[in-house]
């Protein structure tokens, strides 16, 4: 694999992905930014690690002491 | 050229021109071959097109970069944390270590949730991997595996088995049973082969197919039950220590990251390497997929975590700071992507505004480097392994 192959062939698989890669079709950031922060806005209002969870809902912490009945 | 060829002298009939020479015995990808020296010569030739060297594709090399970075930086004409400016800044943060799993015998390096929210499968540098109950703490399953160094572990979207792997190059599957008096390691089906050490392991959508990166520079997607390889992925020129599945609704692909400082993104049905980013300065330790598979994150041995933006081909945020100089060895996403998890080596977890590029929160807690952090799957809470043999659970 990798750790085989010669650096000539390293550097020619190199090449030929940046040959590719130079022909991507590719979106400007203005539009894909607003995109990204527009998904996360949506969602994070459900986020429970952004808004917190109520402690009674919460799997994870304590619940209070013991209750001898 | 030592590790590759080797020559002694016989005289006779040269494989290739048939003449009566000197003959030098060479072997070539392990196959013995018998060319007189000037066959030998002719031979060392081929492969490089007329005039091409190692120094020619260099150049081009180089030169094909520089035009792909200009291409690049037309579209960047703006910065993610800028367009972020009007947003609300996040409020303080209150996060502590709700649980903590003790129970390794050694370094804790990687861990994964169950879909049922509850479940943790972690492995460790001795050899076992145990399957936890988070909220009471209870061990439920251990194995323990015929190697040390156990550097991957995966829990199957079923819940009904792990994957695991490290320096045995393999990565194996144990079906985990109800009954605890059961011998799992009997069960165990080793799934994949590599030619070196097991980086990391995923099941993908279904439990019948495993992909796998490993040390060899290569990742893989194996079939489960009959351990056939159904995919390689071959561009890395150096190990690739993480990979990450796009969520699933975004299509098949995957995200890989090595040590050539490279992550790149694959397309898993043809194999191809679709798109490759260079701007680390260090090896790198992990990938995460953003919720909505249109961005990727990093974490790296050069103490930054950066952001790329899949449509737009590059680069968009880097969360750093100059007080934090050691590696980022793991990184995750909250729910919505608003925050970044990273664990370092400097023992903290430093909680990052993905969108703002600022810094949270600090959680310490472990006594030694963060090996692994991830988010649980309904995002109430997160867990970290570290080498100092626990892990944590924090919400």
């Amino acid at each position: 694999m990798a750790r085989d192959m010669s650096d000539k062939e390293i550097l020619k698989m190199e090449l030929d992905q940046l040959k590719v890669e130079v022909n991507t079709p590719r979106i400007a950031v203005s539009t894909t930014a607003p995109e990204i922060i527009a998904f996360v806005e949506g969602l994070s209002a459900e986020d429970p690690l952004v808004k917190g969870v109520p402690e009674d809902k919460n799997p994870f912490k304590e619940k209070g002491g013991c209750i001898i009945t | 050229m030592c590790d590759q060829t080797f020559l002694a002298i016989t005289f006779g009939p040269c494989d290739n021109c048939s003449q009566n020479k000197p003959l030098m015995n060479i072997y070539l990808k392990n196959e013995p071959i018998n060319y007189c020296s000037l066959c030998v010569e002719l031979m060392a030739c081929q492969g490089l097109a007329k005039g091409e060297t190692t120094n020619t594709l260099k150049a081009e090399s180089e030169s094909l970069k520089a035009k792909l970075e200009e291409e690049r930086a037309k579209l960047h004409d703006v910065e993610l944390h800028q367009v972020a400016e009007k947003i609300e800044a996040l409020g303080q943060f209150v996060m502590k270590t709700r649980r903590t799993l003790k129970g390794h015998g050694n370094k804790v390096l990687c861990m994964d949730w169950c879909r049922d929210k509850r479940r943790i499968v972690s492995s460790s540098q001795d050899g076992k991997v145990i399957v936890w109950d988070a909220y009471t703490t209870n061990k439920e399953h251990a194995v323990t595996m015929p190697c040390t160094w156990v550097m991957a572990c995966a829990y199957a979207p079923s819940g009904c088995a792990v994957a695991c792997g490290g320096l045995d190059n393999k990565c194996s599957v144990y079906p985990l049973s109800l009954d605890k008096n059961e011998n799992l390691a009997a069960k165990k089906k080793s799934v994949a082969m590599h030619t070196n050490y097991l980086s990391s392991c995923s099941f993908t959508n279904s439990d019948m197919q495993i992909l796998t990166s490993s040390g060899d520079g290569t990742c893989a997607l194996w079939d489960v039950e009959s351990g056939q390889l159904l995919q390689s992925f071959h561009g890395h020129s150096a190990d690739v220590l993480s990979l990450h599945l796009a969520p699933s609704e975004t299509g098949n692909t995957f995200v890989s990251g090595g040590c050539d400082k490279k992550a790149n993104v694959w397309d898993m049905r043809s194999g191809q390497n679709v798109q490759s980013f260079e701007t680390h300065e260090s090896d790198i330790n992990s990938v995460k997929y953003y919720p909505s598979g249109d961005a990727f994150a990093t974490g790296s041995d050069d103490a930054t975590c950066r952001l790329y933006d899949l449509r737009a081909d590059r680069e968009v945020a880097i969360y750093s700071r100059d007080s934090i100089i050691f590696g980022a060895s793991s990184v995750d996403f909250s729910l919505s992507g608003r925050l970044l998890f990273a664990g370092y080596n400097d023992y903290s977890i430093n909680v990052w505004d993905v969108l703002k590029g600022t810094r949270v929160a600090i959680l310490f807690g472990h006594e030694n480097r963060v090996s692994t952090v991830r988010v649980s799957p309904d995002g109430t809470a997160f867990c970290s392994g570290s080498w100092d043999n626990t892990l944590r659970i924090w919400a």
